[in-house]
């Protein structure tokens, strides 16, 4: 490339950015609504305790991988990992892996936090913090590539906790509806609106193919699943809520502290 | 209506201000219209560039208030009266004077994009291709190139250093709409990854929210492309096209 066209002198404004407008009060709510989950959801999987409270089972918690764990769900039935120091391991942060790697390298997410946490740019016209730049072209950034298959894990976890959900309806004396109940459904409809609107499953599901007129099936599905893309990052917010708001509901109902309503 | 201030930079390559021009805008003006104002009665040797004045040329691209614009697509009506409005030339290419600027570097990277290889004709030595097959780019095409994406993208406007390994948002739908067109058989990965530098986009969409096209650039063409460099890494992708085979003989 000619040289004439790179390293010429820019407009001489010394200025950082002219921008006006109130720019950093997205990033600021960005930093403290996904720093507020992130410490709860730790806090949470810590625990290893008050997941469940019957018929109820915490999304932080499923599926049950432990022998020990109280809901009659999968149950794996695999032995406590004790480590040193900390002791049992909590099965929250093994199961928590795998949705955390999903959202970690969530294409909406990634334009989240690389504005918010890493700064780069923290706004639109503003300029990056840090002056060395590698994009995601380097280790450990470079395996964002990878984030098709953590939609497929992802997608066994929607499976997991759809069973969840079901047994939800179960209660001791039979079939029945709670308050809980509708939470859990809400948030498994939630989760799998965010985890179907991906742009990994809208890619995988037909966007690859090039002469779609040869392709109807996957036409329909790139385009149905288009639409949904439209709305992921909204998704992406509810189900966040919605995860950790079922947690804290059966956590609350497990500790006591507030009463599941029967509905039926 | 009251009168505005309008702060407009004022210069060239060996350097320059902001100056202020006192301006009683009228109803239904656009920032363009204002610079017409204080070039008329002002400022005669105001340098700018514009041809349409309808958003469709994409020749008046400036910041306004720090946020990369079409003048013409601007009004005034947006700003209070008795506001300063900054007008700044697009700061990541070369100031010419006032609000020009150099804007070669994007032509320079449009000589590098690999063009279509189309697939043979038929046997009626025609080419067919059904709507549904380019609803997709017929998107890209909507594309002005009034270089607002690659005045905000972050890794140009910033990194001078990755100019020469990085094509920019303008260039990766461009790409996008060769590489997703019904009728190409040409493959660009090395291309795309190596010499286009999508690698080097963190997709933080603000060419998105600049473009006055509304064209979806980072949903509909950078993150596409990167999938389809990651199908590389897939090994169910990778089963598929052994059975479909390559791009030019597959859906």
């Amino acid at each position: 490339m000619s040289s004439r066209v790179i390293g010429q002198s820019r407009p001489s404004i010394t200025a950082p950015h002219l921008r006006t407008d109130p720019w950093w009060t997205l990033p600021i709510t960005v930093v403290i609504v996904l720093g507020s989950f992130l410490v709860y959801s730790t806090w949470a999987a810590f625990q290893n305790a008050h997941y469940f409270a019957s018929p109820y089972l915490s999304p932080f918690y499923s599926p049950c991988l432990y022998r020990s764990c109280l809901h009659p769900s999968f149950g794996f039935g695999l032995p406590d990992i004790h480590l040193p120091i900390i002791g049992l391991l909590s099965p929250a942060f093994l199961i928590l892996a795998g949705p955390g790697l999903f959202r970690l390298t969530c294409y909406y997410y990634r334009k989240a936090y690389y504005r918010s946490f890493w700064l780069a740019p923290p706004a639109c016209a503003v300029p990056d913090v840090k002056r060395g730049y590698t994009g995601e072209d380097k280790f450990p950034l470079i395996l964002q590539a990878f984030h098709r298959y953590t939609w497929y894990l992802a997608v066994l976890f929607i499976v997991m906790l759809t069973w969840d959900a079901l047994l939800a309806f179960r209660f001791p004396n039979g079939f029945g509806i709670g308050v809980g109940t509708l939470v859990m459904g809400i948030n498994v409809v939630c989760l799998a609106a965010y985890t179907f609107s991906c742009h990994s499953c809208r890619h995988v599901c037909g966007g690859y193919v090039n002469v779609f007129s040869k392709a109807p099936g996957r036409y329909r599905a790139w385009h149905f699943l288009t639409r949904l893309n439209e709305r992921h990052p909204i998704y992406a917010w509810l189900s966040l809520f919605s995860v950790g708001l079922t947690d804290l509901y059966i956590r609350l109902v497990s500790m006591g502290i507030i009463r599941d309503l029967r509905i039926i | 209506m009251a009168q505005f201030t309008m702060r407009v930079f004022r210069g060239d390559a060996s350097g320059g201000g902001f100056k202020d021009y006192r301006v009683e805008p009228e109803e239904g003006m656009v920032v363009l219209d204002v610079i017409h104002r204080i070039q008329a009665t002002q400022a005669n040797d105001l340098a700018c560039r514009w041809n349409c004045k309808a958003g469709k040329c994409g020749s008046c691209s400036a910041e306004v208030n720090g946020k990369p614009r079409l003048m013409c697509m601007t009004r005034m009506d947006l700003f209070q009266p008795g506001d300063t409005i900054t007008v700044a030339p697009i700061r990541t290419f070369p100031l010419i004077r006032d609000l020009v600027t150099d804007v070669s570097y994007n032509y320079e990277k449009a000589k590098q994009v690999p063009p279509l290889r189309l697939k043979p004709p038929e046997p009626d030595g025609t080419y067919r291709m059904m709507q549904e097959d380019i609803d997709r780019i017929q998107e890209f095409h909507k594309c002005i190139e009034c270089f607002l994406c690659q005045d905000v993208c972050h890794v140009i406007r910033d990194h001078e250093d990755k100019k020469r390994v990085f094509s920019g948002p303008r260039f990766f739908i461009k790409i996008a709409s060769l590489d997703m067109h019904p009728l190409d058989t040409r493959d660009r990965s090395s291309f795309i990854q190596q010499d286009a530098g999508v690698g080097l986009c963190n997709i933080t969409k603000c060419c998105t929210e600049v473009c006055p096209e509304n064209i979806h650039i980072t949903d509909n063409g950078i993150i596409p492309l990167k999938e389809r460099m990651a199908d590389s890494l897939d090994p169910i992708v990778w089963l598929l096209r052994k059975f479909r085979g390559p791009k030019s003989s597959q859906a």
